[in-house]
Parts: structure tokens; sequence; C-alpha cells
């Protein structure tokens, strides 16, 4: 490592309002459309009941395999249902489950990071040498491990997720606090005899919050893609849950016959993740302090 | 060569702790192996506590624990419930078709993500550099099983121009395609930040005051050393790798690794998932080590450093 290496506070000077944010947000067209699309499919999971035409999980409300129409906006699949509707109803599985993948993941791997960074010491070079061997690990296949351990269904893939992504998280707010601990009101703090719970609680978490926040926008397409990914394989979210990755994996036999039933709920997917994707982006470009002022 | 040893003696505790913290999850898992082996099958008393015995269940949890440890050392973890192969055999066999498929899926992910980060590097910025961010970001996004989906779809059934199933080498240029592009993505950021750090270079500045071309000064001087950083970060696209075979190998249908591992969590097939498990672990602690070492002999800071810098 080169010797010059100089640590900026994740945020400087002046912090901007969430409102400010959200206008800098806007201001480059791509993430102002990205912005657009999550907003529709959040619509979707709030109002699912009233924005699908069809009950998601009746059958053969209209005849089975039937293409794309002016009854059945993107057709129906195998059992007669109407994948409009299903992907409409997808959105209330697929994007709180990422969500609360991403908060299990970052609370878990947040603590644990907040801890070592905060102890340092032997336990801080144990732990983060072991975070180092964890996170090379294929998230995937960790994942797939875990719910072998848990097993099979929704809760489970959360879970299992969340473990997998635990040591990237770990790993980065370790280093926030890292820099957050060498604070002369972390030092005050400790000299009047404040616990080094309330230290943590009361004044490195609000140092290191910005980090955390970037690095859930980061990572949220990611929860939303493993999740999906493990209910595709079979291993989340069981049949006749209107769930993305489930409808993938009933559309992967009919991909030669019915390819609207694969094609809608993919897109779907790819979507959401495109668009946590670059909103995330953007607001690493504002809230990065090298690009201040120019984002 | 003191370095070496060094790592390779460090390696020993670290396969250790995984190894014990493996049995001990495969302790917890609630359930008697012999029932979930059986599958409901009715057996009698006697055999139960026959393959109690065989499988060693009947022994305390201490020596069963140092059983568990020598023969995952020596690469015996018994056999598949399901099969009654020998695990080891099983996971040989599926080891080839996905080392393949990640091998061909290493070139396109490279050339891709080669392409679009130097496009993108050149002129920070410019239409193109959006262009080229913008679709390296929108391939990280593409969930691979939908991706892998379209292309039978397009080029399988609509085209007929390559087998989608087979195990020739046009039946891997789909999963080469889909598995590639997992790593594409990330690959082409680095190599878009590597090559506008390295733009901003005295060497590059001296190559533009010499007069030379953008092609030649992109070509000869900033390329060659804005490849480092990617190239070192090849360790970590190499698990990407490794998870993107496994869903490609299941979207394909494809024999490997992947498909293995799925189907044994599936099954319940404890023996085999346990034995994946223990040696995926080593093999990747193993790929690291080598890749600490190589930096090592690249590097002389690193060699000469007690701890290696993160």
């Amino acid at each position: 490592m080169t010797g010059a290496v100089t640590i900026s506070a994740p945020v400087a000077q002046g912090r901007r309002s969430a409102r400010e944010t959200f206008q800098l947000l806007l201001r480059k067209p791509i993430a102002a459309v990205a912005v657009a699309v999550l907003a529709i499919l959040i619509a979707f999971a709030l109002f699912a009941p009233w924005i699908a035409p069809f009950d998601p999980s009746r059958a053969d409300v209209g005849p089975r395999l039937s293409p794309p129409g002016a009854t059945h906006l993107l057709g129906t699949d195998l059992h007669g249902r109407d994948v409009f509707s299903r992907v409409v109803w997808g959105a209330r599985y697929s994007l709180p489950v990422g969500v609360a993948t991403l908060l299990l993941g970052l609370v878990a791997g947040g603590t644990l990071g907040v801890i070592l960074g905060y102890i340092g010491g032997r336990l801080d070079a144990i732990g983060a040498r072991v975070v180092d061997v964890l996170l090379g690990f294929p998230a995937i296949v960790m994942a797939i491990m875990v719910v072998s351990v848990t097993g099979v269904g929704l809760v489970n893939v959360v879970i299992a997720v969340a473990i997998a992504d635990l040591p990237k998280f770990a790993r980065v707010i370790r280093g926030a606090t890292l820099v957050a601990r060498e604070n002369l009101y972390v030092e005050s703090a400790l000299a009047m005899g404040a616990h080094p719970v309330r230290v943590m609680a009361l004044h490195v978490l609000p140092a290191i919050m910005p980090t955390v926040i970037l690095l859930g926008t980061l990572n949220l397409g990611s929860a939303i893609l493993s999740t999906a990914t493990l209910s595709f394989l079979g291993l989340g979210t069981q049949p006749p849950a209107p769930e993305w990755g489930t409808m993938l994996n009933d559309g992967r036999d009919y991909i030669r016959y019915a390819p609207w039933m694969m094609i809608a709920p993919g897109l779907a997917l790819f979507l959401a993740i495109i668009s946590v994707n670059l909103i995330g982006d953007r607001l690493n470009e504002i809230m990065d302090p090298r690009t201040q002022g120019r984002a | 060569m003191t370095f070496i040893a060094r790592r390779i003696l460090g390696l020993v505790p670290i396969l250790v702790l995984t190894w014990t913290a493996v049995f001990i999850v495969f302790e917890l898992i609630p359930g008697d192996p012999v029932n979930l082996m059986l599958a409901g099958v009715p057996a009698s008393e006697e055999v139960i506590a026959n393959e109690r015995a065989r499988l060693g269940l009947d022994r305390p949890p201490l020596e069963r624990y140092f059983t568990f440890l020598a023969r995952a050392a020596t690469g015996d973890l018994g056999e598949s419930f399901r099969t009654r192969q020998p695990v080891t055999k099983m996971i040989l066999d599926q080891l080839g078709p996905t080392l393949q498929l990640a091998a061909a899926g290493l070139v396109v992910g490279l050339t891709v993500g080669l392409f679009l980060g130097v496009l993108a590097g050149l002129r920070p910025g410019s239409w193109l550099d959006t262009t080229c961010t913008f679709t390296a970001l929108a391939g990280s996004s593409l969930p691979s099983f939908w991706t892998g989906m379209l292309l039978i779809y397009v080029f399988g059934s609509m085209l007929g121009w390559v087998p989608i199933v087979g195990s020739g080498f046009d039946a891997l240029i789909l999963p080469a395609i889909v598995t590639g592009l997992f790593i594409a993505g990330d690959f082409a950021r680095l190599v878009r930040t590597s090559i506008i750090d390295a733009s901003r270079q005295d060497y590059i500045r001296t190559a533009r005051a010499k007069g030379l071309s953008p092609v030649k000064i992109v070509g000869k001087h900033a390329l060659r050393n804005a490849l480092i950083p990617p190239v070192t970060m090849l360790g970590i696209q190499l698990s990407n790798l490794i998870g993107g075979a496994v869903v490609t190998e299941n979207v394909f249908a494809r024999p490997g690794l992947g498909t293995l591992l799925v189907d044994a969590v599936l099954n319940k097939d404890l023996p085999l998932v346990q034995a994946l498990v223990v040696y995926t672990t080593a093999a990747y602690l193993v790929i690291n080590l080598i890749i600490d070492i190589l930096y090592g002999l690249i590097d002389p800071r690193i060699r000469h450093s007690r701890r290696v810098p993160t």
C-alpha cells in the first residue's frame, strides 16, 4: 500500500437535507426515469388488489397458455392464471423480501462491523481476517448452503441471503467505524466515563450512518436479485405464490410455447434491480465528498 | 520461501476452524440422519440401529468430530443418501463441466468487460462513457437466469442457431455468455476507473506532449498500467464466476457442481451437501492462498509486511 492514503469522512462539511438530496437525484435524467419506474413497481406492490384485473392465484380465469391480448394483457400461464395480475402481485413478494433481506444483513453485519472496529485489538484482527475470508466466497453458493440447513422457504431464504451478505456489510462498516472512532468527541465521551455501548450507539452510529445508508442503496438490487435467484432455483417462495423468481421457474418449461410466461416477470425483476442500482449509483455520486459540488 | 511456508501453515488453522463450523452446523440440523436417509420408508429397529452404527452415529460427539476432521482431510466423507456412491467421487465427476463453463465465462466476461471499460474510460463524461457505463450497469442488473431463458428463446427456439442441450462446444456458447455477463459489468467498471486514473499520470502527459496519437497512448501506455488493479481483482471475480456458473447450469440443465449442490439441497442429501461445503471452502481457501503468494512474488512490499494489506 502506498503511504499517502487520505481517509476522508463519508460526508464532508454541511449535510444536505433529504429533500435537497432527492432534488439532486432527479437532476440526472436516467436517475429520474429510475425513480419513476421504481415508483410504478412500488405502486404495484401497494395497490395490487386494485391494479390487477384478476385474482393472481385463481386458475382458469382464461384459456391456458394463451398469448398476450386485450383481456389478458400479458397472456396466461399453464394453469390459465393471468400473467399480468401475477406480475403486479409479484411486486408484493419480491420487493419487500429484498428490503427485509437487506435490512437484516445490514443490522447483523453492521453490528459486527461496529463491534470489531470499535473494540479493535486482537479480536478485530481475527474478526477482520475471518470476514475477509468469507467475503470472497460466492454469496449465492453460501446462501444455498444455508438453505440446506434451515430448509426451503421464503423466511429461510431471507435469512440465508442476509447471512451470505453479512461479511460485505461488516467489512465496510468496520472501516467506517475505525474512522469514526478517531473523532475527538468519541474520545471526550469516553474520558467522561461513558459506557462503550452508549458511545457506540450515540456517537459512533450517527457518524457512520451516511455510509450505512449508501451501503444499503448500493446493495438493495443485489438483495432482490439473490432472493429471486433462490426462489428460481426452487429453494425460496414455493409455487402458487406469484413471486417473480418462482414465476420464472414456472416459465422455464414453456419457453418455446409460452415465452410470455418468463418474459414478463423477468422484465419486472430486471427493471426493479436496475432502477434500484441506478438510484444507488446516483446517491453514491451525490454523497461522495470527492464529487461534492460537481454532482 | 519462508513467506510461502508461513502462508501455507497459516491455512491449517483456518481450514480446521471452517470444518469445525461445518461439523457443528450439521450437528444442529434437526432430525436423525438415518430417518432422513430412509425418507419415510419403514424399517425395523434393528436396521436403524445397524445403520447408525455403520455411520458412526452411536459414537460420542467429540469422537465423531475428530473422525470427521480426519475424513475431511483424507477426502473420504461417506456416501450419498440417494445414490450410495462415495460423495468425493460424485463431486470430482462434476468438477470438469463446471470448470469448463467458468473458464468459457471468464473469457467472455473479460472480453466484454475490457471493451466496455476501455471505451468508457477514454473520455470520461462523454456520451460514449454514459452509454458504456449504463450498459455495464444493466449487465450487472440482469438476472442471469432470465438472460439465459431469453437467449434460449431467441437463439435456440426462434432462430435455431445453437443447440440448447448437449455437451459439445456449440452447446457451451449460450451458457458461457450468461456466465460471462455475470462478471462483465463489474469488470468494466473496474477497467473504466483504472483507465481514468492511469490517464492522469505524468507519463501519459509526457506521451501526449510528445504528440503520440490517442490510440497509441492508450494502447501502449495507459492500458498496460491500468490493467494491474482489475487483474488483481480476478480473485474476487472468480467467486462471482463460480456463483454465476451455479445458476447458469441450472437454467441450461447442464451437469456440474451447481446442479449437484441444488439437487443435494432439494433432496436433503446431507453427506453430499456437507462434502460440497467442506471441499468448496477448502478449494476457495487454497485458491486465495495461491493468489496471495503470487502477489507476494510480484510485489515485495507485501512479502515483507506482516499483515496482508486489505
